[in-house]
């Protein structure tokens, strides 16, 4: 059964998490980076302050110079970076770029590359979408066989954190044809090399997607990660494992709009009472905290079946993500309507919130494709 | 060995040798439950043995000290029984709302004379209770109830009417909330009283529900005399022992919302009703509402688990039980719209052997006083609202 109740150190690790974040990337550090349409999308120094905190080395084990602390301890700086909008490469590099490595790098790999990682020098990110909608069984970015490496051609989108990672990990088709369950391959890619190409691109949630193009872009054979052929149930892994900490981050961000809701709802009076007092409101209320207090169990049993190499990981953090797109939805358009017309203006956190939580539940598929997800892997 | 491994082996022992094979397959429904009492009249020998054996030992109330009859189990050994008797499908040897509600509420709030005459009784299933909340102008507003007992220096004399009272006409004994103080405000002048079915003045009418069955009682209390002894707790404090038991049976029928172990879950019903095509379920709206349900119940069963983990790591809980009985009822109402849904007319037969044999139909219809029993969802949600957001 799931551990479903935090460690006294995953406790200690959450509670600094947000110490942490709530000093030194608050929100008005989120609308700094917006408003003055920072280059690289996050601070650097924030970024070197949170790696000072450890954060980026929390999923790396010791032997690579990390924290080995695990899913449900990630799971804990995820939920509070949601809190805040925190913006770092935290998904793309230190859950995703280590997961990568981790499930399918060759021992040369991870010695080379995952120290630098947690140390939050080398910057990580996955290549995987092709088109807007989240379909990973279709990739149709080629990767040929070229005598001494891989010639790669097509086109990826939605690349988080793409326009600053320093190797990014490509989805690419070695044999095949787009929806082949065999065939796909993953590249570590240098993104200086001759025939990448990569547009940042700024999303609704003002954050990096970048876009890359591959245009006969040679890499040499040890660009592998993992078995040729064999990439596909390597991704899915690495997918649930985005997802869980997407569901995280979106846990964060839910309770943090619910909590701000409830507190208006308290304060803002009209008729003379506060608005808080109309039963119109006070069920909506109640029935989000019911929902917000299944996505916090769905959200703790995804990551710790993660860490626990559970069978049925993969249901639950679909589970988890579906959940969590769901619920979020939910909050956020609650928590516009229920401020009025100030949740219609920029001056409000709020809209802030909508717009991160859209963006989130469609990386790596919506809460629809994930009940669809569920069922199959369900049998039905 | 532990002594833990010890207690296991030795449980094991004991129900392999004293459980009656028939008591070890499922049960078909409720019907074949044993609830005990002066009425009651046991379906088979197995039946009565299974009782008797277990109750010697206390095992129908495992957890109650073995000075009132209990099993005098910690939670530990009390875990063990129930995974031993899980591992041989033994069916509960008695149900009772005497070891699930006054039981506990005498042994928190009565007196030791009430510990006494009461408990051992119910452990050995001799004394069917019910309970004796609402009335027909107090249901949500349960505090507004108006069954008057007047002082009558050693005794009170009730006089009013109780209504929803779960099986009334099979039950001995009633605890039953009544107004002891009609000055003091709602809340404040309530007291909790236990009285004998077969006291003079006392009579029940079962209420036909749209299912059609009759689980629930009118109780008439006309001049009913309850001695004084029978208070449980202080006269005019009886709304916290209320508010305990509420939470109580709140936590019950929230569990409402969980697929028993064994049965079927929805997803193979639905399978069973419309098939698969290509691994899906034939139709996709359909296959859209039940995956819908299947995230919502699994995120429900953990967060039940997450709750008693809470709970046991010392952690408060607070009205989380307000939230698992909203929640647990609803599903339980979504998923037997669903089960109708999937078996398009063969859900609606009534009688005879067509469809169902009729048992579609009547959970369905049960289903929707889920959401009314216990306090209604609306209920919970005023709960959740005024007392974890504070929202006045």
């Amino acid at each position: 059964m799931a551990t479903l109740v935090l460690n006294e150190e995953q406790q200690m690790l959450k509670d600094a998490a947000r110490g942490f974040l709530q000093e030194r990337a608050p929100i008005a550090e989120f609308r700094r980076l917006r408003d003055t349409r920072d280059a690289t999308g996050f601070s650097r120094d924030v970024w070197a302050a949170m790696v000072e905190q450890g954060f980026a080395g929390t999923l790396i084990p010791e032997a690579h110079g990390g924290f080995a602390f695990g899913h449900v301890g990630m799971g804990q700086i995820m939920e509070e970076s949601g809190r805040t909008l925190a913006l770092s490469p935290l998904l793309s590099s230190a859950v995703l770029g280590v997961s990568a490595l981790t499930l399918a790098g060759s021992e040369a790999q991870q010695a080379d590359l995952l120290p630098a990682v947690g140390q939050g020098e080398l910057l990580l990110a996955l290549a995987v979408d092709e088109s807007g909608r989240h379909d990973p069984e279709c990739i149709r970015t080629r990767a040929e066989h070229n005598g001494s490496g891989y010639t790669l051609n097509g086109c990826k989108t939605f690349v988080l954190d793409g326009h600053v990672a320093d190797r990014l990990i490509v989805a690419a088709r070695t044999s095949g044809d787009a929806r082949a369950t065999d065939g796909v391959t993953l590249f570590l890619v240098n993104p200086d090399t001759a025939g990448v190409e990569v547009e940042r691109t700024i999303m609704v949630d003002a954050r990096n997607a970048a876009e890359v193009r591959f245009n006969d872009a040679e890499v040499p054979a040890d660009a592998v990660l993992g078995r040729v052929d064999e990439g596909l149930p390597v991704l899915e892994q690495l997918l649930d494992i985005g997802n869980a900490h997407l569901a995280a981050e979106l846990l964060g961000l839910t309770q943090e709009v619910f909590e701000r809701t409830v507190q208006y709802l308290k304060e803002r009076k009209q008729f003379g009472v506060a608005i808080g007092s109309f039963q119109a409101l006070q069920h909506r209320a109640a029935d989000l905290f019911s929902e917000i207090e299944l996505l916090k169990s769905a959200v703790v049993a995804a990551l710790s079946a993660l860490d626990e190499g559970d069978d049925h990981a993969d249901q639950l953090c679909s589970l988890a993500k579906a959940r969590a797109s769901k619920v979020a939805e939910l909050a956020t358009n609650e928590g516009v309507q229920m401020h009025g017309g100030m949740g219609m203006t920029d001056e409000f956190d709020v809209g802030l919130f909508l717009k991160r939580a859209r963006a989130a539940q469609q990386t790596f598929g919506d809460q629809r494709y994930h009940a669809r997800r569920f069922a199959r892997l369900r049998g039905y | 060995m532990t002594d833990l491994e010890t207690f296991r082996r030795e449980t094991r022992e004991w129900l392999d040798a004293n459980c009656p094979e028939s008591m070890r397959t499922p049960m078909q429904s409720d019907d074949d439950a044993c609830w005990g009492g002066r009425k009651w009249t046991f379906q088979s020998e197995d039946q009565r043995l299974w009782l008797e054996r277990m109750a010697a030992r206390g095992w129908t109330a495992p957890d109650w000290p073995t000075e009132y009859g209990g099993g005098g189990l910690n939670k530990d050994e009390h875990k063990i029984l129930r995974q031993e008797m899980a591992r041989i499908q033994a069916r509960s040897p008695l149900n009772s709302f005497g070891v699930w509600m006054i039981g506990p509420a005498i042994l928190k709030f009565g007196s030791e004379a009430l510990k006494r005459q009461h408990l051992p009784p119910i452990v050995r299933g001799e004394i069917r209770w019910c309970q004796g909340y609402s009335e027909p102008g107090a249901g949500s507003d349960l505090a507004g109830l108006q069954t008057k007992a007047e002082d009558k220096g050693d005794h009170f004399i009730v006089n009013g009417q109780k209504i929803w009272t779960s099986y009334a006409d099979k039950a001995d004994w009633m605890f039953c909330l009544v107004r002891t103080n009609p000055d003091a405000k709602k809340q404040a002048g309530i007291s909790l009283v236990l009285f004998d079915m077969e006291t003079p003045g006392v009579s029940t009418r079962p209420i036909t529900l749209i299912s059609g069955s009759s689980p629930f009682c009118e109780t008439f209390l006309d001049n009913v005399r309850v001695e004084k002894d029978q208070v449980v707790g202080e006269v005019d404090q009886g709304w916290t022992i209320a508010k305990y038991l509420l939470t109580h049976e709140r936590e019950m029928i929230g569990g409402f919302g969980r697929t028993a172990a064994g049965s079927k879950t929805l997803a193979e019903q639905a399978v069973d009703a419309i098939g698969l095509d290509n691994g899906r379920l034939a139709d996709d709206m359909l296959r859209a509402e039940v995956a819908q349900w299947d995230l919502d119940a699994r995120a429900f069963e953990l967060t039940a688990e997450r709750v008693s983990a809470q709970a046991k790591a010392g952690q408060g809980v607070g009205a989380a039980s307000a939230m698992l009985k909203y929640y647990g009822t609803e599903l339980n109402k979504r998923r037997q719209e669903l089960l109708m849904a999937l078996n398009g007319t063969d859900a609606l037969y009534w009688e005879g052997k067509g469809g169902f044999d009729g048992s579609m139909p009547r959970h369905w219809l049960r289903s929707k006083g889920n959401s009314i029993e216990g306090g209604t969802s609306e209920i919970q949600l005023n709960v959740i609202a005024k007392n974890i957001l504070e929202l006045g």
